[in-house]
């Protein structure tokens, strides 16, 4: 374990955390190192109990931690009600410290800014050190700061004196300090960072073991996110347009697009509404252009009406729903999956709508390339169901990974020149919405093509598009869109891709299935249950949740004795879907269920594992 | 110009027949609708402008009045109660080179899409939007609107509507359309002339259509006698001075409850509209985005440049 740092640095929100985090991580990813990180704060923009956690190893890392080893405390700079005992949300200023002292593992370190943390507040502060044998250095990151720049520099004076203690190399931090700032405030970071690191090295008499690992990468690697690697996906399939409405979790990706889009001649389009939004998406997917909108689970409510006008009249869309904890406003900051139910039954009438969840930032890429390429194959509304979790955590992935060709094909449509010969109403309207269309997919023609026109209607329709309540085009006008899921399913089974992945030793006995975000985190979870030798379980991480993979998911239940249905929600709602679509195997699935909003930590499930699978022999 | 949608652009002489469908369907209107008036308008107006019917996009709402993109040849879109303005205005952006029209009805626009149509008018999208105005939800069966007047009787309102009815032109000019006007069925020439301006006009035009309801909304005039404000001697304001024009659609709404019918242009801005605003700012490519796809020289970006830039 301590071949491993798992650092946290902890402010208010406003002090600088995110920056620094993202930055100390691309310092460690360049010396070598393989990086998880994972986030916590509140919903607020000044204050509050806020951190980012970085894990940091020579090993391929798939989860965050267990816990974590190294605290820097910057303690919150905007905190309020200091030192009013009755105030509602106690002392803030302290609260970077404790709040983050029950995870902190044994003979780990403490740095605090003593400038801001006061210790004489923390309850039992010395008795806990004493117990848990952490190692706390106490340093005026704020004085420090103030004498070479301003105080909110004290970002850089914390990143010097974690750097001293772990014995690490500064060049790598120079490097991105560098390119990320200018002239004085360059300057005077730079000083900071290396009086500090000096500065510590000098006075402190260091007691811990932690030190910085050694590692190398056999290639380059890039720290992603999952919102970048959705982002980076939609634009390599041609994805030119987004429309939607700030809401966490996904605004990250909105934003990301919104950045990317004017540089490459597309269009963002931040709207009045999801209701708008969705529909924005729809009406530029139907001028020919590739389209995308998203939000999180509450404005995704708002979609539900535009999303069933997509799949009547067969629009092409890719809708995001990044997930956090509802109900209503929920937690908004926080992680859940309780939205799979509402992403597969929202909205009025039988749904024919293709829903994808992948399990981390490679899945994330290739699974958006592989909704855009369902949508503009098939003609229907597509979405990305992730969460907070997967969205904020950043990863490394080589570079090379990214190195793909473009496809802006839209299969789904008809060219100009086809469309004389295309079967036609006798009116001179094409038959958009033909009978015998192949794998149901009628090709759509786009407004301004000559002899293509149509009539697009959200009412129940003929051929060509008119308003139609005759039972038999009906029948088989729905027989005709639901038929398009099993030429679906052919074409994700063909693709080259991750979607729905097994791991660990096939021969073991009891398995667990989770799906979308908790993929590595289960996988390590298995590989810690497998190290005394004999194969004890294996796993299966779902991305397709519709079509669903039947086989899959069967033949994988079936060469078990037993199961552990892993997933963030309290009504267990995949291991629901997997009875709906199964049937059978209801007593053989177990659920480990977590929804306090936060991530599962690997020891959690090897701890739900032992007790449910293991304990109920 | 672009020779795979190759109906846009063509400068040919188009006739008034051509946007009227072959065969069936035929309009399922009641007889004596004021919504047929407004068919036949449109019908005149866009042959006149040369537009041909593969380069027109009209986007309607659910209702009576939104059931005349079935009856108005062209490339139609029926779409959702209330939403026919935020898939008109992303079409728009996505091929400005189309004729984008979007209509419903009163309910429509003014209720159940009333937050659509204020940012739609706000950011100034170069689309006509017409609202079929009855005073009335005809569909389903002769509710209240939005812009029914107080006391409307109906199963829903037996005692009256409580409600004063809402002010579609001074909305409009508050939420920034720079076009508005308001015609009325039983004025076709009129009616002709307003819609051929609104969809010249570059930027929002708003216009409220009196269309008579004769089913449900009895009680309510045939809205005639009308009075053209740019004809009659009684008015004179200037519609590009926008207090003037405030002054003149609140007494024109305000005569509408009284029973007295006026009609005209009420607003006319030239500000710019919103694709020009966004072309000019770079966040919108001056070739239509959707003749990008059909495009086989188009050298597409790819996201490994920025991986490499950004991420390492």
């Amino acid at each position: 374990m301590d071949s491993e740092i798992i650092w946290r640095i902890a402010g208010g929100s406003g002090d600088g955390i995110v920056s620094t985090s993202e930055n100390f991580a691309k310092a460690l990813m360049r010396s070598g190192l393989n990086i998880f990180t994972h986030r916590h704060y509140p919903s607020r923009i000044r204050g509050g109990h806020t951190y980012a956690e970085i894990r940091a190893g020579p090993s391929e890392l798939k989860s965050r931690g267990d816990g974590y080893n190294f605290l820097l405390a910057l303690g919150d700079s905007f905190g309020r009600n200091q030192k009013i005992d009755s105030a509602y949300y106690g002392n803030e200023r302290i609260k970077p410290l404790t709040e983050n002292l029950d995870d902190l593992n044994e003979g780990g370190v403490i740095v605090y800014d003593t400038g801001i943390i006061d210790i004489e507040d923390v309850p039992n502060f010395s008795e806990l050190v004493a117990e848990n044998n952490w190692h706390v250095y106490p340093i005026d990151l704020r004085a420090i700061a103030k004498e070479e720049g301003r105080d909110i520099m004290r970002n850089t004076a914390g990143v010097g004196a974690t750097a001293a203690l772990l014995e690490m190399d500064l060049s790598p931090i120079e490097a991105l300090m560098k390119a990320a700032m200018k002239g004085p405030i360059f300057e005077q970071n730079l000083s900071i960072l290396r009086n500090t690191h000096k500065m510590v090295s000098d006075t402190f008499e260091f007691t811990h073991d932690i030190r910085f690992p050694t590692g190398e990468h056999s290639e380059p690697q890039a720290l992603v996110s999952g919102s970048h690697s959705i982002a980076y996906g939609a634009l390599d399939e041609g994805c030119r347009f987004i429309a939607g409405y700030p809401m966490t979790p996904w605004t990250a990706a909105f934003t990301i697009m919104c950045g990317l889009l004017p540089d490459v001649g597309g269009i963002s389009e931040q709207v009045e509404d999801e209701i708008a939004a969705a529909a924005l998406a729809i009406g530029a997917s139907h001028a020919g252009v590739k389209a995308m909108s998203g939000s999180a689970g509450g404005g995704f409510s708002l979609m539900s009406e535009p999303l069933g006008l997509a799949e009547m009249v067969e629009e092409p869309i890719v809708l995001l729903e990044a997930q956090r904890a509802g109900p209503a406003t929920g937690m908004p900051t926080k992680t859940e999956q309780a939205d799979l139910d509402h992403v597969l039954y929202t909205s009025q009438g039988d749904s024919t709508r293709v829903i994808l969840a992948p399990g981390d930032p490679k899945e994330a890429y290739e699974q958006t390339r592989l909704a855009f390429q369902i949508a503009y194959g098939y003609n229907l509304p597509v979405i990305l169901l992730y969460d907070q979790k997967l969205g904020g955590e950043l990863r490394n992935i080589p570079v090379s990974f990214f190195d793909r060709e473009p496809n802006p094909t839209m299969p789904g449509t008809i060219a100009e020149s086809d469309l004389p010969n295309a079967p036609h109403h006798p009116s001179g309207k094409y038959h958009r919405y033909r009978y015998d269309a192949p794998n149901g997919v009628s090709p759509r023609s786009i407004p301004g093509q000559k002899h293509g026109r149509f009539h697009a209607s959200g009412n129940e329709h003929t051929p060509e598009g008119h308003i139609s309540e005759d039972p038999i085009n009906r029948v088989i006008q729905v027989d005709r869109r639901m038929s398009k899921f099993s030429a679906i399913r052919d074409y994700i089974d063909s693709q080259d891709i991750s979607t729905n992945t097994e791991y660990g030793p096939d021969s073991a006995p009891y398995g667990i299935l989770t799906w979308g975000s908790n993929k590595g985190t289960i996988e390590e979870a298995i590989d810690r249950l497998n190290s005394s030798g004999d194969p004890i379980v294996k796993g299966l991480s779902v991305s397709d949740i519709c079509p669903f993979p039947t086989q899959q998911v069967t033949s994988f239940l079936d060469s078990v004795s037993k199961t552990l249905v892993v997933e963030m929600n309290v009504t267990g709602q995949f291991q629901g879907l997997v009875k709906r679509h199964l049937g059978a195997y209801g007593d053989q699935l177990y659920g480990l269920l977590k929804y306090d909003g936060n991530p599962f930590e690997p020891a959690e499930i090897v701890a739900g594992f032992e007790e449910k699978i293991i304990g109920d022999n | 110009m672009n020779t795979t949608f190759s109906a846009i652009g063509e400068n040919r002489t188009v006739e008034a027949n051509e946007f009227t469908p072959e065969i069936e369907p035929q309009p399922t209107w009641c007889p004596g609708c004021g919504d047929f008036a407004v068919l036949n308008a449109l019908k005149k107006a866009v042959s006149e402008v040369g537009r041909s019917p593969e380069e027109v996009l009209l986007v309607t709402g659910v209702g009576c009045s939104s059931k005349i993109s079935s009856y108005f040849e062209c490339y139609g879109f029926h779409s959702l109660h209330g939403r026919s303005l935020p898939i008109a205005r992303a079409a728009k952006l996505a091929n400005p080179d189309l004729l984008v029209i979007a209509a419903g009805g009163d309910g429509d626009g003014y209720g159940i899409g009333g937050n659509h149509f204020m940012h739609t008018a706000r950011e100034n999208h170069d689309i006509v939007y017409i609202v079929f105005n009855n005073e009335v939800f005809g569909l389903t069966k002769g509710q209240a609107s939005p812009t029914s007047l107080k006391g409307h009787k109906s199963k829903e309102q037996p005692l009256g509507s409580a409600k004063d009815p809402i002010r579609p032109l001074s909305m409009g000019l508050a939420a920034g359309a720079s076009y508005i006007a308001r015609t009325a069925a039983v004025n076709p020439s009129q009616a002709k002339d307003i819609l051929v301006e609104a969809i010249q006009h570059e930027g929002f035009s708003h216009i409220d259509f009196l269309t008579q309801c004769p089913t449900w909304n009895k009680d309510a005039k045939q809205y005639v006698p009308y009075v053209d404000v740019q004809k009659s001697e009684e008015y004179d304001f200037d519609p590009r001075n926008r207090v003037e024009a405030a002054q003149m659609m609140y007494e024109t709404e305000t005569a509408l409850s009284d029973g007295k019918i006026l009609t005209g242009r009420y607003f006319i801005d030239n500000r710019p509209s919103y694709q020009q605003e966004k072309i000019s700012r770079g966040s919108m490519p001056k070739e239509p985005l959707a003749y990008r796809y059909t495009d086989q020289n188009y050298k597409w970006e790819r996201s490994f440049n920025y991986v490499k830039n950004r991420h390492t």
